[in-house]
């Protein structure tokens, strides 16, 4: 088991009176790649922040190794950042501002040459060397800010929408660049982004956050077949979220039907969120036996790899679906879900729970 | 299309009116008077003067007394507009007024103000022998007019280094952290080079009227030292002289041209606006 590397601990943080971080406790292990995931303004430039040092917590502490860094200066850390609007120098061309680093470390000028000659091809801009900041894109700017961040070899890197700026190709690509470079340096990235995609594909562990609560922590694919709550169901993928009962362990009620399920312990009678991934939900003839609800298709969209569909049933609830088989709008249809597609989780109680409020959700 | 054209010439007629009466017309006054002698021939004389070894020492003089005040003004505006950056103050503002706020008494009287401090028998010398401390006596010299000058024209120093530190984005000093620099290597590398053109505007908005002043050194100098600014007044008042006050002006004038053309540069033209 790889060895905790930073630790915050119950974590606080308001600014003019408004709490940002509320009581938050998370570790990160060595050589993991975590990644905060949330809507805008959840919070998570201000965690990276107080792990980088920029800002203090108003409460709790941040452990490096072992070691209580709460109070420690941001140049004395371990860690180096890649801000979310780059910050480079504007004074400086590209060499002089992935050089600086290592200059205030006093490396000799041939190994920095060296360096600087490596990141640049790392993050394909060879040869730019002598090019001034303001006349680079968004895009090269990012890659100048994470290339200035690496060559330092940090334990930890601090990445904030690292990889915003850029279009979707080389973004891909920067995405296999950086899962590369973690594994070859032996780097522990802290990752923040609000791409779920992103997420999913690059980090081990991804942590939801909204209003400044941790919604969920876990493994990508935890995160998808198993999320905790409305929220990290609605923010990671489509889902169709519908508010069920459960009547006894294995069977729910779902609009006024009885589906089976895989989930027991809630009691009976509960009253529960049912999510259904729109991939989950199959469409059948309208008569068959498997039919558990009845519907009429109401829209379609070819997306490439499959439709996207929608099914309104009977009740009038708008079904998400996803399928390679197309049903034409107007087609009358049965719906039926496999019991272990069916994810049972309780319903928001406490005041605490209100950050769950779906409905505060506008990505 | 037309309407419009005449609406901005009747705007704009005040400015040219007062531009032509006030600039251009003096201007040209004191080109005439410059070039020619007593008698209306024309003459270089007057500009030739210039270099005498009598002007060029008070000149040098101006010189060395506001290059000297700027730097000290440099030195002070830098802490002052990083504590006012860094600063979590709410009162931000009232700070900065406190810097604007004299700038809205005329000047004169504040030299006097000093002058009556700084004076042999002068208040602060009273306060000092009251408590067997022994006086200060900077009156009617170089200092005191450094002091003056460094007083007077402080804030127009600290108004632009303040603006153009304030644009920094905090993340760029937040990245030179980042990467292991202290914040002294962060003020030489990153903060100081940033905040050149405030700086330069600073340096112009600073220099050339203490290069010029007449009022400072008279009053806090007390006649024993004349600048330039000092000689060419007494050319125009006290000897009535127009035509070597003219040629001298225009020399002046022209080292300022050159001074400002050079640093043109580096000007931070918003930052130049600020006042
Ligand atoms: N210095 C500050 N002063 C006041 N409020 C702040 C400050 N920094 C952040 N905030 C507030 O804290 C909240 C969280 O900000 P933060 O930058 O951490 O969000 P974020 O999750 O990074 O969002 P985004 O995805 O848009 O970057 C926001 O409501 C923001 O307005
Ligand atoms: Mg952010």
């Amino acid at each position: 088991m790889a060895k905790k590397l930073i630790d915050l601990v119950n974590i606080s943080k308001s600014f003019d009176k408004d709490l940002i971080i509320d009581d938050l406790t998370l570790s990160i292990k060595e050589n993991s790649f975590v990644t905060l995931l949330g809507p805008s303004g959840c919070g998570k430039t201000t965690i990276l922040r107080i792990i980088g040092g920029f800002t203090s917590p108003d409460k709790g502490q941040v452990f490096f190794d072992g070691e209580d860094i709460t109070n420690l200066s941001p140049n004395k850390r371990q860690l180096n950042t890649v801000f979310q609007k780059y910050a480079l120098f504007p004074n400086m061309n590209v060499a002089d501002n992935i050089a600086f680093g290592l200059r205030v470390k006093k490396k000799s000028e041939s190994y920095i040459k060296d360096k600087i000659k490596y990141a640049l091809k790392l993050v394909n801009l060879d040869g730019y060397e002598n090019r001034q900041i303001d006349a680079l894109s968004g895009g090269q700017q990012q890659r100048i800010a994470i290339a200035r961040a690496i060559v330092n070899e940090p334990k930890v890197l601090l990445l904030d929408e690292p990889l915003g700026a850029l279009d979707l190709k080389l973004r891909q690509e920067m995405q296999y660049e950086l899962i590369r470079l973690k594994n070859e340096l032996g780097i522990t990235f802290i990752y923040v982004t609000h791409d779920q995609e992103e997420a999913l594909t690059m980090s081990d562990t991804i942590v939801v956050m909204n209003q400044g609560y941790i919604q969920q922590m876990g493994t990508p694919e935890e995160i998808y077949n198993e999320p905790e709550n409305a929220f990290v169901a609605t923010f990671i993928g489509d889902s169709n979220i519908l508010p069920g009962k459960m009547i006894e362990d294995y069977l729910v009620e779902i609009l006024g039907s009885k589906f089976k399920c895989i989930d027991s312990g809630f009691g009976k009678n509960k009253l529960v969120d049912v999510v259904i991934r729109p991939e989950d939900v199959e469409l059948v003839e309208k008569d068959s036996e498997k039919a558990i609800l009845k519907g009429v298709m109401t829209h379609s969209i070819f997306k490439g790899e499959m439709y996207e569909m929608e099914c309104k049933s009977n009740d009038g609830f708008e079904w998400l679906v996803h399928s390679t088989i197309l049903k034409e709008p107007g087609t009358e249809v049965g719906i039926y879900v496999e019991p272990k597609n069916i994810q049972i989780m309780n319903k928001p109680q406490s005041e605490d729970e209100k950050a769950l409020d779906v409905e505060e959700l506008d990505e | 299309m037309k309407n419009k054209k005449i609406i901005n010439k009747i705007l704009i007629a005040p400015y040219t009116i007062w531009m032509i009466g006030f600039i251009v017309i003096p201007l040209l006054f004191i080109i005439y008077y410059g070039f020619t002698t007593k008698r209306g021939d024309f003459t270089f004389n007057n500009v030739v003067d210039f270099f005498s070894l009598i002007h060029l020492k008070s000149f040098y003089l101006a010189i060395r007394l506001s290059l000297l005040s700027t730097i000290i003004c440099v030195v002070l505006s830098y802490p002052l507009a990083l504590i006012f950056r860094e600063g979590n103050f709410s009162k931000k503002s009232f700070i900065i007024y406190v810097f604007i706020l004299p700038m809205w008494m005329n000047s004169l009287l504040r030299i006097f103000a000093w002058l009556t401090l700084l004076e042999k028998k002068g208040v602060i010398n009273l306060i000092l022998s009251f408590f067997k401390l022994p006086n200060i006596n900077i009156i009617n010299t170089d200092a005191a007019i450094i002091f003056g000058m460094v007083y007077n024209f402080l804030p127009f120093m600290i108004l632009p280094i303040y603006n153009s530190v304030m644009k920094i984005d905090e993340n760029t000093i937040n990245a030179a952290l980042d990467l292991g620099a202290s914040k002294v290597t962060t003020f030489f590398k990153i903060i100081l080079p940033l905040s050149v053109p405030g700086m330069v505007s600073g340096i112009t908005m600073v220099f050339i009227p203490a290069l010029t002043t007449i009022v400072i050194s008279k009053i806090l100098g007390g006649g024993q030292v004349l600048l330039i600014g000092n000689v060419i007044e007494q050319e125009f008042i006290e000897s009535s002289n127009w035509h070597l006050g003219s040629g001298l002006s225009i020399i002046l004038i022209l080292f300022i041209f050159i001074t400002m053309a050079l640093t043109s540069k580096y000007y931070d033209k918003e930052g130049g606006n600020f006042l």
